[in-house]
């Protein structure tokens, strides 16, 4: 059975490249199950997609804990320890990480045993974000090797359809580029070994321990505990407001909020906490003057280190 | 017939679309939302001649399906979790209307703390409404569950409600491959619903209510639902009889696995079966005697085929996904009772609890689990129920105590100062 695990944040098209791979997979005549992970916040925050395919019927559930293929399409997930990006990682799984850095640095600052490819960014490719899941499924079906040309095209048709014939071009074309990129990947990652019983470690389980009631309740005590969580980092896009169209009607964006993440400061302009901004877009289209544009968070990021 | 990957959720709105329904009162919670959506695309682009209607509440919801259903009409809706036990108080009176729809639920454990993956509490809480219940395993057992369903609870013997329970993730969120039935065979399996003397027109109108009765008639009423759902087994053997006949597909009250020359024998419900069968095989060519046993009906209790897939079986592994606090696992119980007594009880009867709010049950423990009820049934003791859990768990869990204690301090409670 082949188990592939794709990374991602809500919003870049992972849950979509998790069905191209299986409606892929499928055409080929593979039993196939695939399924999205998230929590209950979902655009920029860390998610997952798996999918299983396998020419016998599947009967496996859940996380998959020895995967053959790791797909990372936002490297800012790996330290990010709840995203579980190197979970199961062992020498015979293949890590690919859409990133501009080298493979051999990401494989000596990852420490990982097994095989590390890198997907660039397509150069002078702005829009590149919008397809990124496409690509991504582009290149899980190159590198598995037994899912032809055409079924990676009926499967982008199937699964972009109903966004439209303009993104089911861009998706097609970019996803063909990675397909013609990794020609000589092909068939670099295979199916993993099946468990077997008499092999399988005992589970460590434990007599859970009495816990008297102000331990075990779940109950957070603390105040402003919610300030520390930067949910700013999920942002995949920033809004950025134009000064000089901005009228200052701040009560309209900062109340539209649903972060609260917009102040009003001492001379009655509206900031923007990007600490804590999840980049939901809501204030650029509620704005009445149109002062509040989107950029993507990568590229605001580098105007701003620069 | 196509075979498509459709989610678990997808294949519940299949269902609903191949029974023709005709409303479908609706209030979204994830993870059922998909259902919803997809029904009312469906009724948007003419695909689907059926009513939907958004409610304010779960409440209202299951009221509205369960006084749509008592104007003759054909019902469906669906919820998870919060939502069933916000109609509960609905879902046992209209159960007693005796007017039949399906409700589907998503399964997703309950608060606190809250989660929103899977556990089977919420849908055991309406254990005792009167509503049946039909637990699934699979994303075609959901298209399939829904047309059994509606077939067994507008039966003239049953008219009880029926629930169809899928998992929320595993199945609700995961694709599979699914045949979906042409639209006449399944007419022919599922034809209009022959409400009898259930039915309402707008020419004739007349008040439908119920009364407020003591001891002795209340009884006979809440007799007769048990008596109904009694019933419903011998119809449920006919229905997927027939089932099998026009589709190709059985659905047993009680599927088993490689259980008939097992000593060995998990039981459970829902998705987390596809792994212990997955589990029993690699048992298997181990040289482990192991089988599984599943329940696809739980209400009514499928007491006789329960007892004859056990008799004469070693050791029996209850996995339940749930949690009576300060008894245990439901499905455990309801097993000792159906088996006590019975000639050939098993020597041992072991109960373990796992998969709350979406926990894997791995298969190192599954294998670990057929261990310990080997071990139980060789020695005649059988040990303490299992709550499934590692050290591992327990340091994480430590951890985030930690830390909440660490910020408690540094940041202070509410209050704290002026104390």
């Amino acid at each position: 059975m082949y188990r592939i695990r794709l990374h991602g944040r809500g919003g870049q098209g992972i849950k979509t490249a998790g069905r191209i791979v299986g409606s892929a997979f499928f055409a080929e005549g593979y039993e196939v199950q695939d399924a999205p992970r998230y929590g209950a916040e979902r655009r920029g925050a860390p998610l997952f997609a798996t999918v299983r395919a396998s020419k016998r019927p599947i009967r496996e559930r859940g996380s998959i804990r020895r995967p053959d293929l790791v797909v990372v399409a936002d490297a800012t997930l790996i330290p990010v320890a709840s995203a579980g990006v190197l979970a199961g990682l062992d020498e015979r799984s293949t890590l690919l990480i859409a990133s501009d850095v080298a493979s051999d640095v990401w494989r000596e600052r990852l420490c990982v045993a097994g095989p590390v490819f890198v997907l660039p960014a397509e150069a002078g490719e702005r829009d590149e974000t919008g397809f990124l899941g496409a690509r991504c499924a582009a290149a899980v079906v190159r590198m598995v090797g037994v899912v032809s040309r055409a079924s990676l095209e009926g499967a982008i048709r199937e699964e972009i359809g109903p966004l439209g014939e303009r993104a089911v071009a861009g998706s097609l074309s970019r996803a063909l580029r990675v397909w013609e990129q990794l020609e000589d990947r092909s068939g670099c990652v295979t199916e993993g070994p099946e468990d077997a019983a008499d092999v399988s470690e005992r589970p460590d389980w434990i007599d859970l321990p009495f816990d008297p009631a102000r331990v075990s309740a779940p109950d957070v005590f603390g105040v402003a505990t919610s300030v520390q969580v930067r949910t700013g980092l999920w942002r995949t896009m920033r809004p950025l407001i134009d000064r000089d169209v901005c009228r200052g009607c701040a009560w309209v964006c900062s109340t539209f909020c649903p972060d609260g993440a917009i102040g009003v400061d001492a001379t009655g302009a509206p900031q923007i906490d990007y600490d804590h901004c999840k980049g939901c877009l809501v204030c650029v289209a509620v704005c009445p003057p149109h002062a509040i544009r989107a950029v993507p968070e990568r590229e605001a990021a580098a105007e701003e280190a620069m | 017939m196509t075979r498509r990957l459709l989610t678990g959720n997808g294949a519940a709105a299949w269902g609903a679309r191949l029974a023709e329904v005709d409303y479908v009162p609706a209030f979204p919670i994830t993870p059922q939302t998909e259902i919803i959506e997809t029904l009312a695309a469906w009724i948007d682009g003419a695909e689907l001649a059926a009513r939907m209607v958004t409610l304010d509440s779960e409440h209202s919801m299951i009221t509205a399906a369960g006084a749509a259903a008592a104007t003759g009409v054909r019902v469906f809706t669906a919820t998870s979790s919060q939502g069933l036990l916000y109609a509960m108080e609905m879902i046992y009176a209209v159960a007693g209307w005796r007017a039949p729809f399906v409700l589907v639920n998503v399964s997703r454990g309950v608060a606190s703390p809250v989660t929103l993956e899977s556990d089977h509490n919420d849908v055991l809480a309406a254990r005792d409404s009167g509503f049946l219940q039909l637990h699934c395993a699979t994303c075609q057992e959901v298209l399939d569950s829904v047309l059994l369903a509606f077939r067994l609870a507008e039966d003239s013997r049953v008219r009880l409600p029926a629930i169809v329970n899928l998992d929320g993730f595993s199945l609700s969120f995961t694709r599979e491959p699914v045949e979906i039935p042409e639209p006449g065979t399944a007419r022919g399996f599922l034809p209009a619903f022959d409400p009898e003397n259930v039915r309402f027109r707008a020419s004739q109108p007349v008040s439908q209510a119920v009364a407020v009765l003591g001891g002795g008639p209340y009884s006979y009423f809440r007799y007769e639902m048990h008596r109904a759902a009694e019933r419903a087994l011998e119809v449920y053997d006919e229905v997927s009889r027939e089932f099998a006949d026009a589709f190709g597909r059985e659905h047993r009250a009680v599927e088993t696995y490689r259980s008939e020359d097992a000593e060995i024998v998990f039981v459970m419900i829902g998705s987390f079966a596809t792994r212990a069968i997955d589990a029993v095989d690699r048992l298997r060519a181990a040289g482990r005697s192991v089988g599984l046993v599943r329940p696809r009906l739980l209400r009514p209790y499928p007491v006789g085929a329960l007892r004859r897939a056990l008799a004469g079986k070693r050791g029996v592994a209850v996995i339940d996904q749930n949690l009576s606090m300060g008894k245990g696992g439901i499905l455990h119980a309801e097993l000792a009772s159906a088996l006590y007594g019975q000639p050939e009880a098993p020597a041992a009867l072991v109960s373990f609890i796992g998969g709350l709010g979406g926990r894997d049950i791995g298969p190192d423990e599954l294998h670990e689990i057929a261990e310990v009820t080997q071990r139980a049934a060789d020695s005649g003791r059988v040990p303490e129920p299992r709550l499934l859990y590692t050290a591992r768990e327990l340091r994480e869990v430590r951890k985030l105590q930690g830390i909440a204690v660490a910020e408690r301090n540094q940041t202070g409670s509410v209050g704290e100062g002026s104390r």
